[in-house]
C-alpha cells in the first residue's frame, strides 16, 4: 500500500508537469492544427536560463525563495519571445503551405535550439542549484517533499488560469473563435496574426515554469531534457484529445499515474516466479534465484505509449476530444 | 503510355543519353572517390544509399497514401536485428543473406501490419503520434530484451554480423577484379546500387499501376475513394506492409555493411531524417525523394569535413565545435528551404498543380 500511495504522489507530480508541457501543444494545435515539434526545446532553454541565473545567485546571500522567482522572471520572458519568434520566423510564413512542411520547419528549429544551447550550456548533464531545501512529510508510509507540493500546486494554479484566460476574457474568447474558424474570425474583427502569435507566447510562458520544475525535481539540466519530456507531453495532449484544452491536463495527469504505477509494479506482475509451479524448469530456476523478472522497471518509458495506442485504438479522438471531420 | 520508366524513355533518345550518362558517373564513383577523399567517403555512399532506400519506402506510406508515419525506423531497426540474429555468432546460427533478407523483409511486412490494422482507423496526427510510440516501443524493447533471456543484447549491441557472402565471394574483403582494387566498401557500393535500381523501377511501376493510383485516390478523399469501390482499409494496409518491406531490406543491408548494430541507431531522430528526406525532397515525387535523400545525407558529412578548416582560416582557431555548427547550418538549412519551396525541392506534378491553384487564390 505505502509503495501505491508513493507511486500516486510521485505520478501525480510528473503528471502535471507533462500537463502543463502538454497544454503549448494542444493549443497550438487546436489553433492552426500544427504539431509544434519545437516545443519540449522552449520547456529545455526555460530550464537552463533559470539555471544560469540561480548559479549566479546563489551564495550571494539573496533568499533561495526569491533567487527562484528572479530565475523565473527571467526564464519566462526569454521563452516567450523565443515562442513569438518560433512564430513569427518559422511557422507564419508556412500558413496555408501543404501539412507537412511547418512540421519539418519545427524539426529545423528543434535542431537548432538544441544545438545552441548545447554551444552556450556544453554537452553535459548540469547539477541544477538544489537552493531551497528539500523537506519531507510523510503520508501513510509515503514521502512527499515540498519541491513535489509546490509543483503540483502551481501547475494547478497555471491551469486554473489559463482555464479562466480562455473561457473568461476576450483573448480567450478570440482564441476560440479563431480555432473553429480563422476566416470568420477575422471577418468578426479578431486580429488574427495576432492571436496565433499570443497563443504560442502563453504557450512558451507555461513552458518555461515547467522547465524551471522539472529541472529543480530531478535535480538535472540537459540540452536533449526537452525531447523525451516533450514527446512524453505530446502523447499526453493527443491522449485527451488534441486541441482540447481539459484534454490536456487530464491526459498530463492519467500518464504520469499510469508510467509511475506501470513502473512500480511491473516487476511483480511479470515475476514468473510468481507461478513456478507450472513447470519444473521454472521451479529451478527460481530456488536459484528467487525473482524471474520478464519485463523490469526499465520499460517505464514503454508505458505512455501503450496507454496511447490502446486508447487511441479504442476511442480515435482521445479521451475528450470532439470527433475530427473527415478530411483530415 | 505504356507506363514506367521505359516506355516514357523510348521516344527520347535525348533521355537514353542521359541516363546512360547518370550510369556511368555513379559507376565511376566509388574509385574516384577512394582514389581522391578515401574510402570513407565510399562508406558515406553506401549509407547514403541505404537512406534513399528508407526514404523510397517511407514515401510509399507518406508520400503515395498520404499516411504520415513518424516511427519508419522501426522497421529498418526490424530487418537489421533479423538479420543480426539469424547471421552472427550471438545465437551462433549462419544462415546466407539471400535467405535472410527476405525473411527479414516479411517480418518487418508483418510489422508493419501489425502497427497498421488497429490504427488505420485513425486520422492524419494521431496516426502519426502513434506510429512515433510504436518506433519507440520497439527500440526501447530491443534496448532491454537482454534480460531475463538474452535476445538482442541490450544496449551493447550485436557485433561480428557476417557479410554477404555468395559462394566463396565475400563483400566484406578487399581483392583484384577485372585488374581494379575493389575494397569491402566498393562492393557493397554496387551491390547496393543494383538494389536501389531495383527498388526505383519498381516505385516508379507501382506509382502508375492500380495500387498506386488507388493510394493516390485514397490520399486526396478517402470518402470517394471508398464509394469508387476501393477497399481503403487493405489498401493502406499494403501501403504500410510494402513500405515496412523496404525499410526491412535496408536494415538487413545495413547489419551487414556495417557489422555491428545497436539500438542506438535507432532512435526517433532518424525517422524524421528520412521523413525530413522525404518532405524535404518533395513528397510523391520519387525523383524529389532521392534528390533529398541525397542531400541529407551528403551535406551534413561536408560540413563535417569543411567547417573546422574554415574555422581555422577565419579565426586561427576552433571557436565552436565543429559537430555544434553542423548541426546549426544543417536545422537552419530544414527552416529556410521549407519557407521558400514549401512543397519540397522537387515536388511531384500533383503536387505543383495544388500549390499553383493555391496561390492562385489570392492567398489569405
Amino acid at each position: 500500500m505505502d509503495i501505491f500511495i508513493q507511486q500516486i504522489i510521485n505520478g501525480l507530480t510528473a503528471g502535471a508537469v507533462y500537463a502543463v508541457v502538454a497544454l503549448g501543444y494542444t493549443m497550438v494545435y487546436g489553433i492552426i492544427q500544427l504539431i509544434n515539434f519545437a516545443h519540449g526545446e522552449v520547456v529545455m532553454i526555460g530550464a537552463m536560463v533559470a539555471f544560469t541565473v540561480i548559479a549566479l545567485l546563489a551564495g550571494t546571500g539573496v533568499p533561495p525563495v526569491l533567487v527562484l522567482l528572479i530565475a523565473a522572471a527571467c526564464a519566462i520572458p526569454v521563452c516567450m519571445l523565443l515562442g513569438y519568434a518560433m512564430e513569427r520566423i518559422a511557422y507564419r510564413p508556412l500558413r496555408g503551405a501543404p501539412r507537412l512542411a511547418p512540421l519539418i520547419t519545427a524539426i529545423g528549429l528543434s535542431i537548432i535550439l538544441q544545438h545552441f544551447a548545447l554551444m552556450i550550456w556544453s554537452r553535459n548533464p548540469l547539477a541544477f542549484p538544489q537552493i531551497v531545501k528539500t523537506e519531507s512529510y510523510f503520508i501513510g508510509g509515503a514521502i512527499i517533499t515540498n519541491v513535489q507540493i509546490t509543483i503540483i500546486v502551481l501547475c494547478v494554479l497555471m491551469m486554473a488560469g489559463l482555464a479562466t484566460l480562455v473561457y473568461r476574457t476576450r483573448l480567450g474568447t478570440a482564441m476560440r473563435a479563431t480555432a473553429q474558424n480563422p476566416h470568420v474570425a477575422g471577418l468578426m474583427g479578431v486580429d488574427v496574426n495576432r492571436i496565433i502569435a499570443a497563443t504560442f507566447v502563453i504557450g512558451a510562458a507555461l513552458a518555461a515554469v515547467a522547465g524551471i520544475m522539472v529541472a529543480s525535481y530531478y535535480g538535472i539540466a540537459q540540452y536533449t531534457m526537452g525531447e523525451i519530456l516533450g514527446l512524453k507531453a505530446f502523447c499526453a495532449a493527443v491522449l485527451g484529445g488534441i486541441g482540447n484544452i481539459p484534454g490536456a491536463m487530464l491526459g498530463g495527469v492519467v500518464l504520469g499515474l499510469v508510467e509511475a504505477l506501470g513502473a512500480g509494479y511491473i516487476g511483480e506482475l511479470t515475476d514468473l516466479c510468481g507461478i513456478s509451479g507450472i513447470s519444473d524448469w521454472l521451479a529451478e530456476r527460481c530456488a536459484a534465484d528467487p525473482h524471474f523478472i520478464l519485463f523490469g522497471s526499465n520499460y517505464q518509458d514503454v508505458f505512455a505509449f501503450i496507454v496511447l495506442i490502446l486508447v487511441l485504438v479504442f476511442r480515435p479522438q482521445g479521451l475528450l476530444g470532439e470527433r475530427v471531420g473527415d478530411r483530415a | 503510355m505504356t507506363g514506367g520508366l521505359t516506355g516514357r524513355l523510348g521516344t527520347k533518345p535525348a533521355a537514353w543519353a542521359g541516363l546512360a550518362l547518370v550510369a556511368l558517373v555513379l559507376a565511376a564513383l566509388p574509385f574516384f572517390l577512394a582514389a581522391q577523399f578515401g574510402t570513407t567517403w565510399v562508406r558515406i555512399s553506401n549509407l547514403a544509399i541505404l537512406f534513399i532506400l528508407l526514404a523510397l519506402g517511407l514515401n510509399i506510406v507518406v508520400g503515395f497514401a498520404g499516411l504520415l508515419d513518424l516511427g519508419y525506423i522501426a522497421f529498418y531497426a526490424v530487418g537489421a536485428y533479423a538479420y543480426a540474429l539469424l547471421a552472427s555468432p550471438h545465437f551462433g546460427i549462419h544462415l546466407p543473406f539471400w535467405v535472410i533478407l527476405p525473411i527479414g523483409a516479411a517480418v518487418a511486412a508483418i510489422f508493419g501490419i501489425l502497427l497498421g490494422a488497429p490504427t488505420l482507423k485513425l486520422r492524419g496526427d494521431y496516426l502519426a503520434i502513434v506510429t512515433l510510440g510504436f518506433g519507440e516501443i520497439i527500440r526501447i524493447f530491443l534496448n532491454n530484451l537482454s534480460r531475463p533471456v538474452n535476445i538482442t543484447n541490450g544496449p551493447q549491441g550485436i557485433a561480428r554480423i557476417d557479410p554477404f557472402r555468395i559462394g566463396g565471394f565475400d563483400f566484406s574483403t578487399s581483392e583484384r577484379l577485372f585488374g581494379l582494387p575493389f575494397s569491402g566498401p566498393i562492393k557493397y557500393y554496387y551491390l547496393l546500387l543494383i538494389v536501389l535500381v531495383v527498388v526505383i523501377v519498381v516505385n516508379l511501376r507501382l506509382q502508375n499501376s492500380r495500387i498506386g493510383r488507388a493510394w493516390e485516390a485514397v490520399r486526396e478523399d478517402e470518402i470517394a475513394a471508398r464509394a469508387m469501390g476501393i477497399d481503403t482499409t487493405r489498401i493502406k494496409l499494403l501501403a504500410f506492409a510494402m513500405g515496412a518491406s523496404f525499410g526491412g531490406v535496408a536494415g538487413g543491408m545495413f547489419a551487414a555493411i556495417q557489422g555491428f548494430i545497436s539500438p542506438e541507431s535507432f532512435k526517433l531522430v532518424e525517422s524524421i531524417m528520412v521523413l525530413a528526406m522525404v518532405v524535404l525532397g518533395g513528397m510523391g515525387n520519387i525523383w524529389g525523394v532521392i534528390l533529398g535523400a541525397v542531400l541529407l545525407s551528403f551535406v551534413p558529412e561536408m560540413l563535417r569535413f569543411g567547417v573546422d578548416p574554415a574555422q581555422q582560416a577565419l579565426f586561427g582557431r576552433t571557436l565552436i565545435e565543429p559537430e555544434v555548427i553542423r548541426m546549426l547550418i544543417f536545422g537552419f538549412a530544414l527552416v529556410l528551404i521549407m519557407i521558400l519551396r514549401p512543397g519540397g525541392l522537387w515536388p511531384s506534378a500533383v503536387r505543383r498543380r495544388e500549390l499553383a491553384a493555391r496561390n492562385g487564390e489570392g492567398g489569405r
